[in-house]
């Protein structure tokens, strides 16, 4: 059996063809989910909208006109209406989603960073740093987050990035737990076993080896946090606590809309209906993804 | 093979007494235990033995990567050389001991299908390698990667440095973990069953490429197999483990010539044959009975339920000593001499 490494090469030389079908399985996978694709485009038609709308539209957000009032919607150039002081509903629509979708937006990646690292340490280490550390997260989680919220905001002078920090400090539990269970089991893998065969680091193996296997869950968990964020911030903007006026966010233009419900039910209908949009697309886009990218159901 | 003792080639690994203790619900259990031996530079030494005997987890405390205490207590010397004489590798920090690892050790596993990280590429997992230990740049890193990808004869090399896991067949796989082990150019390759996964083609060349490898390098390989085929092939020491202990050490020719202690006739023995005109119909040859539960270890000789040539009251009594044969053998049994030469 005295083969030498020339032969060795050659036969050992089988031409691999490149399998590129486990990536666009996945894409395959998302486009086939219809209401994924719906809540796709209805957030990139939310956000072109609340990005430029602002800079095409007719009227400025907060340009009163008082002879104006209440007009309801297709009026003129007034093409949702206007508010009580005159003001260009879709112009002020479109504003506010800046501000909603920001702090959507800016809560979720606040929220998962923060998850995140929590979550793979407690699943790295295990033991009582876990058990600790997964114990707070479930306390936490029991508190009820609306009072938590409002009692922060009633202390702190809501502005934009302290309502983000609010929301994103009641939102990184979910994540947390997510990624601590991915972590826990990624850890028994052979490839994790073999990173510390070749001297890698605590660290380096939680951060560079089994999160990147973890993506698919976390993005899942981002996009569901995404909605709940832009649902939590109209929340509290309706109640008050939140984006004052006369800067408008969906939640207190629905606060303002309410003693017009009867005489002017469009500067409630609007607002909802946009809340309604993203918190759905975004649900809907966060469902596609868990279809899309569930290993399980490879193949 | 012939034991290639000419050249006084030294040792570079001596462990002395290792022995690992779990703790289970049910009680200690000390697998290995008592287990001493030697490699030297360009040497082979194959660790032989059946499920539990205690060859793989005589490995990972070697590299310190069992459970840590007090869920495994690890007992002994492992004395690895270094420029200045010996260090023992069961003394140094954690952070001493990450150096060591993948750098001066190295270990390839049973399982190349899943030893490497779905989601980085070939390249970069070899690069990631030579990184943790030396300081070079990315760029140096990821020629590195080429070479050794040539050096352990992948096919298209620069092409598989940017391919993922999935693209490789298993035998393209384990010669990539061959690769990052020998990134570093290590003293010690210890190699857990790695070929037992694979097809006996693609075994053939990956015990190939790993003799052609330690010619070049000179590096000592500890083969944990319980293929005694693979054991003829590659190794020019054997070290037979049986329930925690080594039971027979020798030079692999005189090993297969003359087995002394019966449980290594036994394994001899059992290896099937193709068949002979006229010896179809003959019944395969086993041992019988099984392994011991390790938790309640037969007493005296370990192996005496099982074996042919167990005599009561002498190897039931007490455990045999690991007796010194000669200068290159060692045997675990009191009855060696009488049952005399029984070639497989």
């Amino acid at each position: 059996m005295a083969t030498d490494l020339a032969d060795t090469r050659k036969r050992g030389a089988e031409p691999e063809q490149t399998i590129h079908v486990s990536r666009n399985r996945a894409l395959h996978r998302f486009l086939r989910h219809r209401l994924a694709i719906f809540g796709a485009l209805t957030i990139v038609a939310l956000v072109v909208a609340c990005a430029i709308g602002p800079n095409i539209t007719p009227f400025d957000h907060l340009f009163i006109d008082i002879r104006s009032r209440f007009l309801s919607p297709l009026t003129d150039a007034y093409l949702f209406g206007s508010d009580e002081m005159g003001r260009d509903l879709l112009a002020r629509l479109m504003m506010a989603g800046r501000v909603s979708l920001t702090i959507g937006f800016a809560a979720m990646v606040l929220s998962t960073i923060f998850g995140t690292v929590i979550g793979a340490v407690a699943g790295y280490y295990g033991k009582t740093v876990g058990v600790v550390l997964m114990r707070f997260v479930d306390a936490v989680l029991c508190f009820p987050n609306i009072f938590l919220l409002l009692t922060l905001a009633a202390f702190i002078h809501p502005s934009m990035m302290t309502i983000t920090i609010i929301i994103a400090a009641t939102s990184w539990m979910e994540v947390a737990r997510v990624v601590e269970g991915q972590i826990r089991a990624l850890r028994e893998r052979d490839f994790a076993v073999a990173a510390e065969m070749i001297g890698a680091s605590n660290s380096h193996i939680m951060f560079r080896e089994l999160l990147p296997n973890a993506v698919a869950p976390i993005v899942v968990a981002a996009t569901l946090t995404v909605a709940r964020a832009i649902l939590l911030e109209s929340y509290i903007s309706f109640l008050g606590y939140g984006i004052q006026p006369p800067d408008p966010s969906w939640g207190n233009m629905l606060n303002n809309a309410q003693q017009y419900l009867n005489t002017a039910p469009w500067l409630a209908i609007f607002p909802g209906l946009a809340i309604t949009l993203a918190v759905t697309g975004f649900n809907f886009l966060g469902d596609g993804l868990r279809d899309a990218l569930d290993p399980r159901l490879e193949g | 093979m012939q034991a290639s003792r000419a050249a006084a080639h030294e040792t570079v690994l001596d462990v002395q007494d290792l022995s690992v203790t779990f703790r289970t619900p049910v009680g200690p259990i000390e697998v290995p235990s008592g287990v001493s031996f030697t490699v030297r530079q360009g040497e082979t030494l194959a660790l032989v033995g059946e499920s539990g005997s205690g060859k793989s987890v005589t490995s990972l405390a070697i590299m310190r990567l069992t459970a840590k205490a007090p869920y495994a207590v690890v007992r002994g010397r492992v004395r690895l050389r270094d420029a200045s004489g010996f260090r023992d590798l069961l003394l140094l920090t954690d952070e001493q001991m990450r150096r060591v690892r993948g750098n001066e050790i190295s270990m390839i596993f049973q399982e190349p299908m899943t030893s490497l990280n779905p989601v980085h590429r070939i390249g970069d997992q070899i690069a990631e390698a030579i990184r943790f230990h030396r300081d070079v740049t990315p760029a140096a890193a990821q020629d590195r990667a080429l070479e050794l990808l040539e050096l352990v004869g992948i096919s298209e090399p620069r092409k598989r440095l940017a391919s993922y896991p999935h693209h490789l067949s298993g035998g393209m796989r384990q010669r990539v973990m061959i690769a990052i082990a020998l990134a570093c150019d290590p003293k010690v390759l210890i190699a857990d069953e790695p070929t037992t996964a694979l097809d006996v083609t693609v075994q053939a060349q990956i015990l190939a490429l790993l003799k052609e490898l330690q010619a070049r390098t000179g590096m000592a390989i500890i083969f944990i197999t319980h293929n005694l085929g693979v054991v003829a092939e590659v190794a020019d020491r054997v070290m037979v483990m049986y329930a925690g202990k080594i039971v027979e050490q020798a030079d692999v020719g005189p090993l297969f010539a003359r087995p002394m202690m019966p449980y290594t006739a036994g394994l001899l023995r059992s290896v099937p044959r193709v068949a002979i005109l006229g010896e179809r119909g003959a019944a395969l040859q086993t041992i019988g009975g099984n392994v011991p539960d390790p938790l309640t270890l037969p007493p005296g000789c370990a192996f005496h339920p099982r074996c042919l040539h167990h005599q009561p009251g002498r190897c039931d009594a007490a455990l045999p000593p690991l007796e010194q044969v000669g200068d290159d053998r060692a045997v675990r049994c009191l009855r060696w001499r009488e049952i005399g030469s029984a070639a497989a």
